[in-house]
């Protein structure tokens, strides 16, 4: 006896006759604001002297992670400069930037709700596994159909693979606040909102930036992968290097994301660390 | 009217407490519960009154209930049955909103383990109550410095709790409950996590304090002498359920079943005792009128081989043991030259404690005196029989 599950057939027709029909126009509006945003920062920062961001990076590494980082961060600019992959570091960093924010503004809501009802926690925690875990080839397909090609895609399934961890370390951090800092905060009558703003956010505020840090470095790997779905940028070099057996070429596209990563990492450690 | 009324409270954790309710209004135990639906009974059926200014100890081995109990008075968990007047109103069934009111006009709470806001100044943690009333900035600052002052810790508005002690660090949660200015602290083991000595200060301190402020206080200890120290009233608990409420004395007389007996003999009855409390009035001597002659016949009287001496104004004068006294009736010499004085002297408030090396190397009693005058003797029996037994009544005043 053979059973068949068609969940292929079920899957396209579920996504061509009804999802595109249905919420084609919603997601064609989403996908227009979303593209003018992506565009516009990629503009702004390709528009901006490299001196002065490479001059603000310096700054900011000085002041949160320390000399030595201050001076990769140096040699990073003037490597991407000189590779010549300037603007294309600022359009994998505009993609970044968006999708991380996206990121944010759901997974730490996501992560507080969690953290107050069991209910919600346990109908997340296996859609969160599911977002991390699943190939994310898989849902580039309906990015695709949904969004057309692009940034868009990339920032849509750059997002649904990053946001986790912001979720899970905002959960944790919140769950973490000992009970009696809670229960001293309640037993002098806080509203429940006075106790996530003034008691359980600040206290947990490091580890939720940790989260945040990894959401960033996950949208950071998720680079390459979206440059097959038309994402510009970095990682659209290093696929051109892999398509073309160039080895140099993906090379030091692959070093450029290297660098990104590592200014970006020690830059929001060192703002947890400050809190 | 009390000012904390409490009646029939009870807390049951696990599924479903109602089942549990009905089998302890059968009189199960809490064990017999536990084995046959895997619900912990915390607080079994608790009744007391605490009245306005008292300061109401709540003692119990840990597992005993009491910090579920306390966190019944102000909703920090949910009772599954019976009723919290405070004022006159019942918080078991105040809505959010009441709740919240009520805790922040009327219940204020120290905790063990401080519970200090780590990201927040001492002034800000003092402050914390009175900034989530939506008071304004200098008003509550006012208020929160009139409160750090109050508990000694002027000049530390600035630091952050990690940069304290333990006791200053239980002063700041002492003042943070101060500042909200009501009428009933709320202290669950306030004082446990501190070493001893800062604790007796703290003790001491709250004491003071409450002299002061006169307040309604509810405190938590495992500490029974801590217990017997600042309560006006003490209630005892084990296995969730208040097995007596008295005073300290009433505790310690008269205990009301074995639990209890066994605690309170762990009191460490040669501090909490002194000499006052186990000396007896001996029969004397007047130097100025009695002989060797009635010294003898005296001693005769009572039995013992020893009789002390004092003038008319009962001041000391020293030991006349029976075989001095009939060699000077034989000598006919007068009795002052054949007194002794190789006998312990103390004060009426010292702790048996520190009488008892005394009372080891001398075979005479102990005098008790008060600024010369003889108040009474301390034998080694009475000691003994004081440590072992607290024979209080066997004392007279």
């Amino acid at each position: 006896m053979n059973f068949y599950l068609p969940l292929e057939e079920w899957t396209n027709t579920f996504v061509n006759d009804w999802l595109l029909p249905t919420v084609g126009g919603f997601f064609g509006r989403l996908s227009d604001g979303i593209e003018t945003v992506v565009e516009g920062l990629t503009d702004f920062l390709i528009w901006l002297p490299p001196l002065l961001i490479t001059v603000i990076l310096i700054a900011l590494t000085l002041w949160l992670a320390g000399k030595g980082i201050a001076v990769f961060t140096l040699i990073g600019c003037i490597y991407l400069g000189s590779v010549e992959l300037w603007p294309e570091a600022m359009m994998t960093v505009a993609i970044i930037i968006v999708a991380t924010l996206l990121s944010v503004v759901f997974g730490v809501p996501l992560g507080i709700l969690a953290s107050k009802s069991e209910v919600i926690n346990r109908i997340i925690r296996p859609v969160l596994d599911f977002m991390q875990t699943l190939p994310s080839f898989v849902y580039l397909i309906p990015a695709i159909l949904l969004f057309g090609l692009g940034g868009v895609p990339a920032v849509i399934s750059t997002f649904i693979f990053a946001t986790p961890p912001s979720v899970r370390m905002t959960n944790l951090g919140i769950r973490q606040v000992p009970t009696d800092i809670t229960e001293a905060s309640k037993a002098f009558g806080s509203t429940s909102w006075q106790m996530l703003l003034k008691v359980e956010l600040p206290m947990s505020l490091q580890t939720i930036m940790a989260g945040v840090n990894q959401t960033i470095m996950l949208a950071l790997s998720m680079a390459v992968i979206a440059s097959m779905i038309g994402a510009p940028g970095l990682g659209s070099t290093v696929l051109s290097g892999i398509s073309n057996v160039n080895v140099g070429l993906g090379l030091t596209g692959g070093l450029g994301i290297v660098v990104l990563a590592i200014i970006i990492d020690r830059i929001t450690q060192g703002i947890g660390d400050k809190l | 009217m009390s000012k904390i009324d409490v009646h029939k409270l009870t807390k049951i954790f696990g599924p479903s407490p109602k089942k549990g309710l009905e089998l302890l209004n059968q009189s199960k135990s809490k064990d017999e519960i536990l084995t046959e639906t895997g619900m912990t009974v915390g607080v079994n059926q608790a009744s007391f009154s605490v009245e306005e200014g008292e300061i109401f100890v709540i003692m119990g081995l840990s597992g005993s209930g009491k910090s579920t109990l306390i966190r019944l008075l102000n909703r920090l968990i949910d009772p599954t049955f019976g009723q919290v007047w405070i004022d006159d109103e019942d918080i078991t069934q105040a809505t959010n909103e009441q709740l919240i009111e009520t805790r922040r006009k009327k219940l204020g709470m120290v905790f063990q383990r401080f519970g200090l806001f780590p990201f927040r100044t001492v002034l800000a943690n003092v402050a914390y109550g009175l900034e989530i009333q939506g008071m304004d900035k200098s008003e509550r600052e006012e208020k929160a410095l009139q409160a750090i002052e109050d508990v000694g810790l002027k000049g530390y508005e600035k630091s952050y709790p990690d940069q304290l002690s333990g006791g200053m660090q239980q002063r700041v949660g002492l003042a943070r409950a101060l500042a909200n200015e009501t009428d009933i602290l709320l202290m669950d083991e306030a004082f446990s996590a501190l070493d001893p000595l800062i604790r007796q200060e703290m003790q001491d301190e709250l004491l003071q304090l409450q002299s002061k402020w006169n307040k309604t206080v509810v405190f938590i200890t495992h500490d029974l002498d801590e217990a017997l120290k600042l309560g006006d009233r003490i209630a005892i608990m084990k296995d969730g359920t208040i097995v007596q409420i008295g005073t300290a004395e009433q505790i310690l007389e008269s205990p009301a079943n074995d639990y209890v007996s066994r605690f309170v003999e762990d009191v460490d009855r040669s501090k909490v005792l002194t000499a006052s409390h186990i000396m007896k009035h001996p029969t004397v001597l007047a130097s100025e009128k009695d002989g060797p002659r009635v010294a003898v016949r005296k001693m005769e009287d009572e039995g013992v081989s020893s009789i002390f001496v004092v003038d008319r104004e009962r001041h000391l004068q020293g030991l006349l043991t029976i075989d001095d006294a009939i060699d000077a009736y034989k000598k006919g010499v007068e009795m002052k030259t054949v007194l002794v004085s190789n006998f312990h002297t103390t004060t009426p408030d010292t702790p048996i404690q520190d009488l008892i090396a005394s009372a080891v190397d001398t075979k005479y009693p102990i005098t008790v005196l008060n600024e010369g005058k003889l108040e009474g003797i301390v034998s080694r029996v009475s000691i003994l029989s004081g440590l072992v037994l607290g024979k209080e009544e066997e004392t007279t005043a």
